[in-house]
C-alpha cells in the first residue's frame, strides 16, 4: 500500500477542511454560512497560491528526485559512478552543462534523459536551489595529497606549463558564470573528470564547447597531480562565491 | 640580485660560473654544461617547440590568441601589447611592485630568452576584443580618451596611449582590452601597481589619472576601449 | 512458528557458545545461516540470496540488526536473533566469505514486465521523478562498497523490501531509498523486482 505523496495528502487535507466548514454553516442555515464559505476558498486558495510562487510542488518534486542521486542536500553521492554535488554551485554552469548533455556535448544518457524532461522555469528553480545549499564536503579524500593538491591549485606549476586553478576558478574554488565551483567537490568524480577530460566533454564537432579550454590543463596534469589537486578542492568547505572579484 | 628560486634553464651559457674550490673545477664544468645543452640553447634562445608550449600554457588563462578571459578574475588580453611593456609587467611581478601570487611564480620561470619569444608573439598576435561591455557609454567613452577631462586635469589617453589606443614603448595597448580589467584597474590603481616602494616605478604617472576620473567615466572609457580594434 | 523459533534458539545458542577462528566463517555459515538462506547461501524465501553480497553490505546490516535499526517483521523475528551474538570477527568473516560465493539468479521474476523493469533501472523515468537505479547499483545490479547487489534477488524478496519503506520501516535505508521508493508504483516495483531476479 502506497502512501499518497506529500501534495496529494494536502489537497485531501484541504478537501475535508472545507467540506467541514461548509457542513456546519449548513447546519447553522444562513446566507452567512454560505458567504463564510466562499471567504474559506478565498483563504485556502490564496495561501496555497502563495506556496506555490515560493516552492511549487512541482519545483519541490524535481528537487527531491534530483537529490535521490546526487546526495542529501546535493552534496553529492558515491554511487557505482561518482555523482557530482550540485550544491553551492553556479547556475549558469549547471545550465550549460544540461544543456551540453542535450546536445551531446557530454554524452550521458541518463542526464541526457533527466535534461530533456526540465522546462527553462524548472531549470531556472533547479539551479537557484541549488545555488543556495551549502552543506559541508562528503570528504574521504587521503588526506596527505592536500599539502601539494593547495599548492598546484594556488600557484601552479609554470615550470611545468600547469596553470593555477585558482586564476580561474576562484582562490576559494567557488567559481563564477560558467566556470564551475570545485569547492567540495567528490574526490573521485574530480579525478574521473580531469583524468578523462577529452572523453567527457566537448563531445560534438558541430557545437563549439568552452569546456576545450579545460584540455590542455587536464592533459598537463599527470595523475598523482590529478589525485592531489582533486583531494584538495574536495576538502574545501566555501562560502558561496561573489563572482568577478576584483584582484 | 636574482630572487632565491631563479632557475637557469639547462644549458644557458655559464660565463660567470665560477667554483669556490677555484678555477680547477671551470673545464669539468664546462664539459657538464655543453652536454646539456642544445646548439640553439647554447646560444641563448629557446626552441620553438618549448616557446610554442609555453605559449599555449599562457593562453589557458588569457585566452585563445591571448584575447583575454573572463576567469574568476579578469585576465587580460596580451595580444598586440608592446613588448616593452609586457617585459616590464613580468618584471613587475617578479620584484613585486604588482602583486599576484600567479603571475610571481609565472614570472620566476621564464627565463630572458623566453620572454623574449614570448612577448614578440604575443605582440604578433592580433585576435577580435572579446567585447561584452555596455554600450550606453561609448560615446562618452571615446571623448575622455581623445580629449580628456579637461576640468579635472585628465590629460587624453590618446597622448601617451597612442590615437588607436595601440600603445608604444613603455605604454600599454589598450585597444580590445577587458572592459572589467580596465574598470578594476583603474579604480584600484594605488593597491595595484607601484606596490614595492623601494623600487619607483613608471606606473606614478598614471596615479592622479586614476584617481581624477570618477567612476562612471572609468566604465565609459573601459566600454569603449574594449571594443576598439 | 514455533519450529523457526525454535531454530532462532538453536542458532543463538550455537553463537554463544562457538566463537569461530578466521577462516571458519564456512563452518559458521553452513551451519546457521544457511538454515534459512539456503545452500550455498543462494536464498530460501522469505531469506534473500547473500550469495556474492557485497562485504561492506552484509556487515552493515548485521550491525543495524544487532541494533535493531532494521525493524521489519522477518529482521525482527529472525534476524535479530541471529545477529545478537556476532562478534565483529564473525561479521567480517561472514560477510568475505558470502562476498565469495558465485551469484545465482532466482529468475523468479514475471517475464513479460522485464522490459518495464529494464527501463526503469537502466533508464529511469525523469519525467515522473524516477531515478535510474543503476547510477547507485551498477550496469549489472551488483552494487559496490556498502550499496547491496540487487542482481538475481528473488523478486517477492525486492518487491517486499521496496514496499517496506513505503510502509514506514525504516529497513536501515539508505539515504536516498525512502525518497525513491515513494514515488514508485505498484507495478513499477512488480517490473523492477521482476527485472532484477533475472540479472546475473
Amino acid at each position: 500500500m502506497r502512501s499518497l505523496n506529500s501534495l496529494q495528502f494536502n489537497r485531501t487535507t484541504r478537501a475535508r477542511f472545507v467540506w467541514l466548514v461548509s457542513q456546519k454553516l449548513k447546519s447553522a442555515g444562513s446566507h452567512v454560512g454560505l458567504a463564510a464559505l466562499i471567504l474559506t476558498f478565498v483563504l485556502v486558495g490564496t495561501v496555497s497560491a502563495q506556496h506555490r510562487i515560493s516552492l511549487s510542488g512541482d519545483v519541490q518534486a524535481k528537487i527531491s528526485y534530483c537529490k535521490d542521486c546526487h546526495g542529501v542536500s546535493a552534496q553529492g553521492f558515491n554511487g557505482y559512478y561518482p555523482i557530482p554535488r550540485l550544491a553551492g554551485q553556479q547556475p549558469e554552469y549547471i545550465e550549460n552543462q544540461l544543456r551540453a548533455f542535450i546536445e551531446h556535448r557530454r554524452t550521458n544518457n541518463i542526464m541526457f534523459n533527466v535534461a530533456h524532461s526540465l522546462s527553462p522555469a524548472m531549470i531556472n528553480a533547479l539551479t537557484a536551489h541549488f545555488a543556495s545549499l551549502n552543506p559541508p564536503p562528503i570528504g574521504g579524500a587521503p588526506r596527505q595529497l592536500v599539502a601539494t593538491g593547495r599548492k598546484i591549485f594556488e600557484d601552479g606549476m609554470p615550470e611545468v606549463n600547469i596553470a593555477a586553478c585558482a586564476a580561474c576558478h576562484g582562490p576559494e574554488a567557488t567559481g563564477s558564470g560558467q566556470i564551475p565551483r570545485l569547492a567540495g567537490q567528490l574526490y573521485p568524480y574530480m579525478i574521473k573528470t580531469l583524468g578523462s577530460w577529452d572523453k567527457e566533454r566537448g563531445r560534438n564537432p558541430t557545437v563549439p564547447d568552452a569546456a576545450a579550454i579545460m584540455s590542455p590543463v587536464a592533459h598537463s596534469l599527470n595523475k598523482s597531480q590529478i589525485e592531489a589537486v582533486a583531494a584538495f578542492v574536495s576538502t574545501l568547505r566555501s562560502p558561496r562565491g561573489t563572482p568577478n572579484a576584483v584582484q | 640580485m636574482k630572487p632565491m628560486n631563479f632557475r637557469r634553464p639547462q644549458g644557458q651559457h655559464r660565463s660567470t660560473f665560477r667554483s669556490p674550490a677555484g678555477t680547477a673545477l671551470i673545464l669539468p664544468a664546462a664539459v657538464l654544461a655543453l652536454s646539456f645543452s642544445s646548439p640553439a640553447a647554447a646560444q641563448g634562445n629557446v626552441s620553438k617547440a618549448e616557446a610554442d608550449a609555453k605559449l599555449r600554457y599562457c593562453e589557458v588563462c588569457h585566452g585563445v590568441s591571448a584575447q583575454g578571459f573572463h576567469g574568476y578574475y579578469p585576465i587580460p588580453r596580451l595580444a598586440g601589447q608592446p613588448t616593452e611593456y609586457l617585459k616590464n609587467q613580468l618584471q613587475a611581478f617578479v620584484e613585486h611592485r604588482r602583486t599576484s601570487n600567479i603571475m610571481f611564480n609565472v614570472g620566476h620561470v621564464l627565463s630572458p630568452a623566453m620572454i623574449d619569444a614570448l612577448t614578440t608573439d604575443f605582440n604578433q598576435l592580433n585576435p577580435k576584443p572579446l567585447g561584452g561591455a555596455p554600450k550606453e557609454n561609448i560615446d562618452e567613452g571615446k571623448n575622455i580618451f581623445e580629449n580628456g577631462v579637461a576640468a579635472a586635469n585628465v590629460p587624453a589617453c590618446a597622448s601617451c596611449h597612442g590615437p588607436q589606443a595601440k600603445g608604444n614603448g613603455p605604454f600599454p595597448r589598450l585597444a580590445g582590452q577587458l572592459y572589467d580589467y580596465i574598470t578594476a584597474k583603474l579604480t584600484n590603481w594605488d593597491k595595484e601597481r607601484g606596490q614595492n616602494p623601494s623600487s619607483p616605478d613608471t606606473s606614478a604617472v598614471m596615479q592622479p589619472i586614476a584617481h581624477s576620473l570618477t567612476q562612471p567615466q572609468i566604465k565609459a572609457v573601459a566600454a569603449y576601449l574594449s571594443y576598439l580594434e | 512458528m514455533r519450529g523457526n523459533r525454535l531454530k532462532a534458539a538453536v542458532l543463538i545458542a550455537f553463537c554463544w557458545i562457538y566463537h569461530p577462528a578466521a577462516g571458519d566463517a564456512e563452518v559458521l555459515a553452513v551451519r546457521n545461516c544457511n538454515w534459512c538462506h539456503g545452500g550455498s547461501a543462494s536464498g530460501y524465501p522469505p531469506a534473500p540470496a547473500l550469495a556474492a553480497q557485497r562485504p561492506q553490505y552484509v556487515a552493515k546490516q548485521l550491525a543495524n540488526f544487532r541494533a535493531h535499526t532494521r525493524d521489519t517483521p522477518f529482521s525482527r523475528q529472525y534476524m535479530w536473533g541471529a545477529a545478537r551474538n556476532l562478534d565483529a570477527e564473525s561479521v567480517r568473516n561472514l560477510a568475505l566469505y558470502f562476498a565469495s560465493l558465485p551469484p545465482r539468479a532466482a529468475s523468479d521474476g514475471v517475464p513479460s514486465l522485464v522490459g518495464l523493469g529494464q527501463t526503469i533501472y537502466q533508464q529511469g523515468m525523469p519525467e515522473a521523478n524516477i531515478v535510474a537505479c543503476v547510477v547507485c547499483h551498477g550496469p549489472n545490479g551488483e552494487g559496490i562498497r556498502d550499496i547491496p547487489r540487487l542482481g538475481g534477488l528473488d523478486s517477492t524478496y525486492l518487491r517486499r523490501r521496496l514496499e517496506q519503506w513505503n510502509q514506514g520501516y525504516h529497513a536501515a535505508a539508505g539515504p536516498p531509498m525512502i525518497s525513491i521508493a515513494s514515488k514508485l508504483s505498484d507495478d513499477q516495483i512488480d517490473a523492477l523486482a521482476s527485472y532484477l531476479s533475472f540479472v546475473k
